[in-house]
């Protein structure tokens, strides 16, 4: 199959194409040169599967928790029973799927492969942040089979300190190590990109992927931190009762707020600039064009880090924070969310006079465009102070925060492991099915959190297990939506899984792309390339391809 | 409002019948709800820019019309437009909901107190006037009301969407918010703070009432002493007459007309005196110490509850001499076996 | 490691380079894997600031709530045993840095001496915490169940001057001495925790020093290492002057 009027998929002939016998998979063989691997790559496919197995059981409590939304009245659960379900939804879904969903995954594969290097510059720590997110899975699964928590995903204080008797310390400790994952994995690309970029690859060459990895990562390394000490904090509090947190022993609450959201806010850019990365690469690819401002698109990643630490309190604006504070973090939540408004222009410009296809990677990253444009400006909503006041803790908050995570992220995920499928494993999937899946979680998606904006101006507030009659309509559209959203969503494991044995094989570069993975084979050697790469040309640059497709292809071993 | 009222009343009503919209009751609504359409605009149109665009561009350089594409490096005049506008926008978007959240979270001065206090898993309502009401809170229209909130245990938050107001109430210190009820009816309280097992059940309905109504009301429901009877009731039984007499040889500082006065502390500080400074007093003495006093006060923590600390606030605040203070003390101290109520009569 | 056993081409014709045997081979030279380490060492302490960032934010908010609590708390913990620790620690870090110039001039034994004279000093701070802890205990001062605050509110009388020692404070600010020993113990006990495990790898790179490991041209290890002491090191100069000399007046 090769590239037609309306596709630019130019897989190699079956008749006589093969998977390369040689590569990072079948190097080695054995269950332990996989657990004691250094290889970044199968570190990044272990983190794969880990993921994607956390991801369906987060998407279960979610299946749970709006089967019970169907009905006003508590009535399939008990209370405590339903508030364990959202905690569990929301630990799962935040620490154990996004953070590392991209950057783990994706982002261990490709980084050094962008960069025309063998590995990470660790590789051992590599591992053992796969290890450390084991673990703190473990820990989870542990805590929701010795009987679950039901703090919240927020852990706020004095109720996970002083009120509780649910496993909260196990959850705590387990968020703790996933931390440590996360920092580590920070760790390690800062250091890559730093020191082991190939000659020629000057920082204004490497690909955006690369950029927004590399914002993600200072967020990681800067913010995880304080949030491991918060949970030590709790922990502590919880067992010696000193009352760190405690108004009644001299303690402040809100100092818990601020330490927690120091990191939780920073948390959503780390969550989202990496999926970012993945729109930059995906646009240009099916568009034939170098991303419209690369520029502007690079330092804005770097922009939202930066300003991403500075706007914690807007989760606080209703908690009694002085006025002139809340002026303050308002004042700088309305500048943090330009630079995403920038992106967002930058990858539309770059469909103009481009030459536009639309496999599934391109759908997803439409998707991506209109639901984060949607989630981002309500975000303007929240960070603008007064109508923060009658917005705050209702579903609108859960409805932003899910455009932006689901309709944004998660979506930018499927665009990225449909992208990089080819190359990762040497097989395409089923073009059709996955196009019906993309759609199918676009409109599920669209159905079941539309609504829930109109129920947050309405007043239904978040975390609610029962709520007042007149709210069902729009709960039962919102669990229609989840239903649909929920096939969408196993479609790919799907076809993917069927993808490895039966799929085309994909060649070195299905999809014509520039790029340093595209000149390898699929998948790629253990050692990534035989000989390290001189990196001279600019990134994106598809004059470059065109020469040297006339000339023999870009193939480089 | 830019609007007219005419057009403005339909929407909103509009908008309301179908479900789709909460009512506006209080006279912040409307503010609120402006500040709102004008968010709705603005991410409208933002979506539907970009939507045009990208589809517009889609369309038109397809592959099968467009098979080759041109390379653009990118344009420093567009990066600069959609830098500065969507700036611009939320600039704006920033001052107007500044402005909209000073103006619900600084009460006008005729405001009427009413306290709240928040505990798992209900809200207790407490009138000056001694009105006591669990899940309910009954007010009259064309009223500033400001709640003084407390929590009593974990952090609650105290809604009603048809006001548009909310606060977080908090352990261990008071939050206030106010407003003004427009239209009689019932509308929902909410907590809106995830607090625990039964947190969807902690809610209530505000039934906001004509003046008269809510004056019929008042007297229907008052069944006992008002909050600064009950606060000066506590003020004798917990001691406080005897170093707080108000005489000039007493071990504590004159507490009549303190309320709503700036106070020198020992610390050289000067404070102003409200409610939570009156708490926050009684709770932690050490801190507070007035100029010209030793630090002899004891806590009472652990022994007043939310409530009672509420009965004593209302109390202060409307404290103006101290003949009955003086009163209270020379019963208790006398020989007599009369109750030492007495001097707490209504 | 897998990707090492796989096959490689001869990779370096341009110039003949006998790797050290401790190469990564996925940095093309020794420098690029030293600079890596390096970096990635002083990223990490990066982290470690952050994370005891927490703690000192707590302190500096209750530090400046609870002033008239903090000063008789801080006035118990023992000035000449935290600033024998501090002398300690930093002779430690001093061995510390001769170890790092051993390495790099390849004396092996002078290496494994500092860093036997490393770790011995780390000991000796731990052992004299331990001291200071057990008093703490003796004293009711460990936060929680058994935290007692009868000193602070009648506090024992000094026998020189047949005054109390320090003002006595009333109950309610007494209470918050408590959060001043939180303080203390969770700073300390952080810090002791990352003296323990550097402890730990001490006696790991005395044992590969002993071998040889780190005395023919590798010495990123101990360099490293020497920097994760120093910032230990550093910590515990900002503890103690925070929760130590709270207002001491010792000429008074």
């Amino acid at each position: 199959m090769s590239a037609t009027a309306t596709t630019i998929l130019n897989l190699p002939d079956q008749a006589t194409a093969t998977v390369p016998k040689k590569n990072y998979i079948t190097a080695e063989h054995g269950l332990l040169s996989w657990l004691l691997t250094g290889d970044h790559k199968r570190i990044a496919m272990l983190y794969l599967v880990s993921i994607t197995f956390f991801f369906f059981i987060g998407g279960a409590f979610a299946g749970l928790i709006r089967l019970e939304l169907l009905t006003p009245q508590p009535d399939l659960v008990a209370s405590d029973t339903y508030n364990k379900f959202f905690t569990m939804h929301g630990v799962i879904m935040v620490f154990l799927f996004l953070v590392p969903s991209v950057p783990a995954t994706i982002g261990n594969f490709l980084i050094p492969i962008m960069l025309g290097t063998r590995d990470l510059a660790f590789p051992k720590i590599n591992l053992l942040s796969w290890y450390l997110y084991t673990i703190a899975g473990a820990m989870v699964i542990a805590s929701m089979v010795l009987g679950g928590v039901d703090t919240g995903w927020t852990f706020t204080t004095p109720l996970s300190t002083h009120y509780l008797n649910t496993h909260v310390i196990t959850t705590g400790l387990a968020i703790f190590v996933a931390g440590f994952s996360s920092i580590f994995t920070g760790l390690n690309f800062i250091v890559t990109v730093h020191r082991m970029r190939c000659p020629g690859m000057t920082w204004f060459r490497m690909p955006l992927f690369v950029w927004s990895h590399y914002a993600a990562s200072i967020l990681m390394v800067l913010g995880t931190p304080v949030l491991a000490i918060t949970l030590i904090l709790v922990v502590l509090e919880r067992v010696f009762g000193i009352g760190v947190f405690d108004p009644t022993k001299g303690g402040d609450p809100l100092l818990f707020q601020h330490l927690f959201w120091f990191y939780s806010h920073p948390a959503v850019y780390i969550m989202i600039l990496p999926g970012m990365g993945v729109i930059s690469e995906v646009v240009s690819t099916f568009s034939r064009k170098r991303v419209f401002g690369y520029t502007a698109v690079a330092f804005s990643s770097v922009a939202i880090a930066l300003f991403g630490f500075f706007v914690w309190a807007h989760h606080m604006f209703i908690m009694g924070i002085s006025n002139y504070s809340a002026l303050v973090f308002s004042l700088l939540t309305m500048l943090v969310a330009v630079p995403s408004a920038i992106k967002i222009f930058n990858w539309a410009f770059t469909l103009q006079k481009g030459s536009i296809t639309f496999e599934t990677p391109m759908l997803y990253a439409f998707g991506f465009m209109g639901l984060f444009t949607i989630g981002g400006l309500t975000g303007v909503f929240l960070g603008s102070l007064g109508m923060d006041i009658h917005l705050t803790e209702t579903y609108f908050i859960v409805a932003h925060f899910h455009f932006v995570m689901v309709g944004g992220m998660l979506m930018a995920f499927l665009a990225g492991v449909h992208f990089w499928w080819p190359k990762m494993t040497g097989r395409m999937y089923p073009e059709s099915l996955s196009k019906l899946a993309a759609v199918v979680t676009f409109i599920g998606f669209n159905l079941t959190f539309l609504p829930q904006f109109i129920l947050g101006y309405l007043g239904m507030p978040r975390r609610y297990h029962a709520y007042p009659p007149e709210y069902q309509v729009l709960n039962v559209l919102s669990t229609a939506g989840a239903t649909v959203l929920g096939v969408g969503y196993l479609l790919p494991i799907i076809y993917l899984a069927w993808s490895l044995k039966y799929g085309p094989v994909a060649g070195n570069n299905p999809w014509q792309a520039t790029g340093l993975e595209w000149q390898i084979q699929s998948p790629p050697l253990t050692e990534n390339f035989t000989t390290i790469p001189i990196m001279d040309h600019e990134a994106y640059d598809y004059e470059w391809l065109e020469h040297q497709n006339q000339h023999g292809g870009t193939y480089i071993g | 409002m830019g609007i007219s009222p005419v057009l403005w009343q339909f929407l909103v009503k509009w908008l309301n019948s179908s479900a789709l919209f909460p009512r506006e009751a209080s006279t912040i609504a409307p503010w609120m709800d402006a500040l709102y359409f004008f968010l709705l605009g603005m991410t409208v149109t933002g979506v539907a820019l970009v939507l045009a665009i990208v589809i517009t561009f889609s369309l038109r350089y397809r592959k099968s019309v467009h098979p080759v594409a041109t390379q653009i490096e990118g344009s420093t005049l567009l990066e600069a437009t959609w830098t500065i506008i969507p700036l611009g926008i939320f600039l704006v978007t920033f001052v107007w909901g500044a402005l909209l959240y000073f103006r619900i979270y600084n009460p006008p001065t005729n405001a009427m107190n009413i306290y709240i206090v928040g505990k798992q898993w209900m809200w207790k309502a407490e009138h000056p006037g001694g009105q006591h009401e669990i899940n309910a809170l009954h007010v009259p229209t064309g009223q500033p009301i400001q709640l003084t909130m407390i929590s009593q245990d974990v952090f609650h938050s105290f809604s009603i969407p048809d006001f548009r107001i909310k606060r977080e109430v908090i352990p261990g210190r008071y939050s206030t918010v106010w407003f003004e009820a427009t239209t009689p009816g019932t509308y929902h309280i909410f907590c809106t703070q995830y607090c625990g097992t039964n947190h969807s059940v902690m809610i209530g309905e505000v039934t906001v009432l004509s003046p008269d109504d809510y004056k019929k009301w008042t007297e229907g429901s008052t069944s006992g002493m008002s909050l600064a009877q009950n606060g000066e009731r506590l003020f004798a039984s917990m001691g406080c007459n005897a170093c707080h007499s108000g005489t000039a040889a007493a071990r504590g500082p004159n507490l009549a007309g303190v309320y709503g006065s700036k106070l020198q502390l020992t610390s050289g500080q000067t404070v102003q005196v409200n409610e939570a400074y009156l708490r926050d007093a009684i709770l932690n003495p050490s801190q507070h110490v007035t100029a010209g006093y030793s630090p002899i006060m004891p806590t009472y923590q652990g022994q007043i509850s939310e409530d009672g600390l509420i009965d004593l606030v209302e109390y202060l605040k409307g404290l103006k001499t101290n003949y009955r203070v003086q009163q209270t003390q020379v019963t208790a101290e006398s020989n007599s076996t009369e109750p030492a109520a007495e001097g707490g009569n209504q | 490691m897998p990707h090492e056993s796989a096959i490689h081409e001869p990779a370096h014709h341009e110039h003949e380079h006998v790797f050290i045997p401790q190469h990564r081979h996925h940095f093309e030279t020794e420098e690029q894997q030293r600079e890596a380490g390096s970096f990635g060492m002083w990223l990490f302490l990066l982290t470690e600031i952050m994370f005891f960032g927490g703690l000192f934010f707590a302190y500096l908010l209750y530090r400046n709530w609870y002033y008239d609590a903090f000063v008789p708390a801080s006035n118990q913990l023992n000035v000449p045993l935290g600033a024998a620790n501090t002398a300690i620690l930093i002779t430690s870090g001093f061995f510390m840095a001769l170890g790092v110039w051993a390495a790099e001039v390849r004396k092996k034994g002078l290496l494994v001496i500092f860093l036997i004279l490393t770790t011995i000093f780390g000991a000796a701070f731990l052992g004299v915490k331990y001291v200071e802890y057990k008093e703490k205990w003796e004293k009711h001062h460990i936060p929680g169940a058994s935290f007692s605050i009868s000193e602070f509110v009648n506090p024992p009388i000094d026998a020189k001057t047949g005054k109390p020692g320090q003002k006595p404070l009333n109950v309610d600010m007494a209470q918050k001495t408590q959060i001043f020993f939180f303080l203390y113990f969770g700073m300390t006990g952080m810090h002791a925790l990352h003296m323990i495990i550097g402890l730990g790898l001490l006696i790991w790179l005395i044992a590969r020093a002993q071998r040889g490991d780190f005395t023919s041209g590798y010495v990123a290890p101990i360099e490293n290492f020497g920097l994760y002491w120093h910032f230990v090191d550093i910590v515990w100069l900002f503890l103690f002057p925070l929760l130590y000399l709270i207002n001491r007046h010792p000429l008074q």
